[in-house]
């Protein structure tokens, strides 16, 4: 910290990365982004170009970062859940899910059947939002406006039925360690299966304007192929991995939550191309809609919380009766609990991929250090092999595959 | 713990001389820093774990040997395990052999630590910041880099206040 000085990054730096022809002048250097639509958030890309061909590919990220990691050293662990909600925008949910799993690992709390089952419904709403989200836009990259407008009229009735249940149309907080905020509004199950009963017309009307639309077939077929050696050498997942002709899903390897009660398929594509990762979510979407189905069948009565009160705080009728209650609540608020030492990693299935939580411990109220294994990260780091001799607008197409989101990679 | 993942931890206690630790059903595997490609290969070769899902590391400052804890979690989609090894470093000059030739994945995991903790991974391909700016000063995620609560510097003072701010110095 000795001096003020604004470094410009010159090409120097970048010597090793661009190749030979690019020093003599013979291909071009385009910068696309940090704003830029079709990339899906502040993401800049370094292209190296002959003519219209993709030689090279330089990703520049961290535009979006919030130092989340960091902040959460310094909350309890209840408090540093809220920073969750804002990590993958796009999956709150399911990074609500990740953080408070890895909170009951170590503290080893258990979860009722009820808030378990509540918790997959909204997981998978939350999957079908982002799938629409994607959807959305990656059509939306290959000029096909009104999937857009579609995709997000059907992902406000998600937001809708958040709202009715924690709140918050998005940043929701509603998963607690120990199970969720509170029990569903009598309206949840009733909005759930009207919403149910009309996505599965929903997604025919996508898949008949996009699935075999000659104009769109054109655009994402045989383009930014990925084997699925080069998927795992990258740490993709998610689904871009299933399009690449590899069964995994933590879901249904390594269940969590209750997921083995449930029936469904993973659906797995081999072409490991644009159109299959965009196939493998509408396929993905159908078998998500059953297991949300499934679980709102199954939905047990009984406590949506643990009642173990050294972790969880005591419900608001309790303290008005209960001193032991109110010694809680207030310790709870003020200092947080006490974590055991240790390190655990909970990775779960969000809708790019694993997410992993490593979250540790060093015996107090306040995680010691919390590190996000984000799905976005390793799918993006793929792209340069994805785009590589491909034209300028296939580049585009590629990224909308992919699904990323950069609050998840920046954090 | 799984029968399975016991049977990967004993190898690798008996390759390597490694101590492993038991913890919510989880095996955490202790090793020198300089076996971690050699524990890298064995795993990727032999015991087929074909994917890293991640690296990070922890900080323990003020403790100086060793500061600092890397993180890798293996993961084997064909056993369906996972399992995670530790490699304690030094706080002085922390360094590292790279695994981006095991795994490609490693490379963008391998500058956020460099970027955040300040871990040197030798014979890394392009070790460069990848989510701070190219000219920041210090390693964010260390534990004496301050949070917040700074005395905002000008350009008039920047030197000034500076020179007493709680900085992580090399």
């Amino acid at each position: 910290m000795s001096s003020y000085t604004l470094q410009e990054v010159s090409l120097d730096e970048l010597k090793h990365l661009v190749s030979d022809r690019a020093l003599k002048g013979d291909t071009m250097l385009l910068n696309m982004g940090p704003q830029h639509p079709s990339t899906h958030g502040v993401l800049r890309l370094l292209l190296e170009l002959d003519g219209e061909t993709v030689i090279n590919v330089i990703p520049d990220i961290g535009y979006l970062h919030t130092g989340i990691e960091k902040n959460m050293e310094a909350k309890t662990y209840q408090k540093a859940e809220v920073m969750t909600d804002r990590l993958d925008y796009m999956n709150n949910m399911g990074n609500n899910l990740a953080y408070v799993m890895a909170i009951e690992k170590l503290v080893a709390l258990d979860v009722p059947p009820r808030a378990q089952a509540l918790r997959v419904i909204l997981v998978e709403l939350q999957r079908v939002a982002s799938h629409l989200v994607w959807l959305g836009t990656a059509a939306l990259d290959l000029a096909a406006m009104s999937t857009f407008l579609y995709c997000f009229r059907e992902r406000e009735l998600i937001l809708d039925i958040f709202e009715l249940v924690s709140g918050q149309r998005m940043m929701t907080t509603y998963f607690r360690p120990g199970g969720v905020w509170r029990d569903v509004p009598v309206e949840f199950e009733k909005a759930v299966r009207d919403f149910l009963k009309l996505m599965p017309k929903r997604l025919d009307e996508y898949e008949s304007m996009l699935t075999k639309n000659p104009l769109f077939l054109d655009r994402v077929v045989g383009i930014g192929k990925l084997t699925a050696e080069q998927a795992l050498q990258y740490g993709v997942t998610g689904s871009n991995l299933r399009a690449s002709g590899v069964d995994w899903d933590l879901r249904k390897k390594r269940p969590y939550t209750g997921y083995e009660q449930y029936d469904f398929d993973v659906p797995v594509l081999t072409e490991g191309d644009v159109f299959a990762r965009y196939y493998i979510r509408i396929l993905e979407l159908r078998e998500t809609l059953g297991i949300i189905e499934q679980a709102l069948d199954k939905l047990p009565y009984g406590p949506v919380c643990s009642d173990n009160r050294k972790y969880v705080p005591p419900p608001r009728a309790e303290i008005g009766v209960s001193m032991e209650a109110l010694i809680h609540h207030f310790k709870l608020w003020t200092e947080g609990f006490d974590a055991p030492k240790g390190a655990v990693y909970s990775p779960v299935e969000s809708p790019r991929g694993e997410l992993g939580v490593y979250l540790e411990s060093d015996g107090g109220p306040k995680p010691y250090r919390v590190h996000w294994r984000t799905p976005s990260w390793d799918n993006l780091q793929v792209l340069p092999v994805l785009a590589k001799g491909h034209l300028v607008a296939d580049l585009v197409a590629i990224i909308g595959s992919i699904d990323i989101v950069l609050g998840d990679i920046d954090r | 713990m799984e029968k399975n993942l016991l049977r990967v931890t004993q190898a690798l206690g008996k390759k390597f001389e490694a101590r492993f630790v038991e913890h919510r059903g989880e095996s955490q595997v202790h090793i020198r820093p300089e076996q971690i490609t050699g524990v890298a290969a064995f795993l990727r070769d032999k015991q087929k774990f074909e994917l890293l899902s991640t690296i990070t590391a922890v900080d323990y400052w003020p403790a100086v040997e060793p500061r600092f804890h890397l993180v890798y979690q293996f993961t084997s989609l064909e056993k369906n395990l996972v399992i995670s090894i530790r490699a304690p470093l030094s706080g002085d000059n922390p360094k590292i052999q790279t695994v981006t030739g095991l795994y490609a994945c490693a490379n963008w995991r391998e500058r956020e630590i460099w970027d955040m903790f300040g871990i040197k991974f030798e014979r890394h391909p392009d070790l460069r910041r990848i989510i701070m700016p190219q000219d920041w000063d210090g390693h964010p995620l260390r534990k004496d880099y301050p949070l917040g609560y700074e005395e905002p510097q000008f350009s008039f003072n920047f030197e000034e206040i500076g020179r007493r701010k709680p900085y992580a110095r090399d």
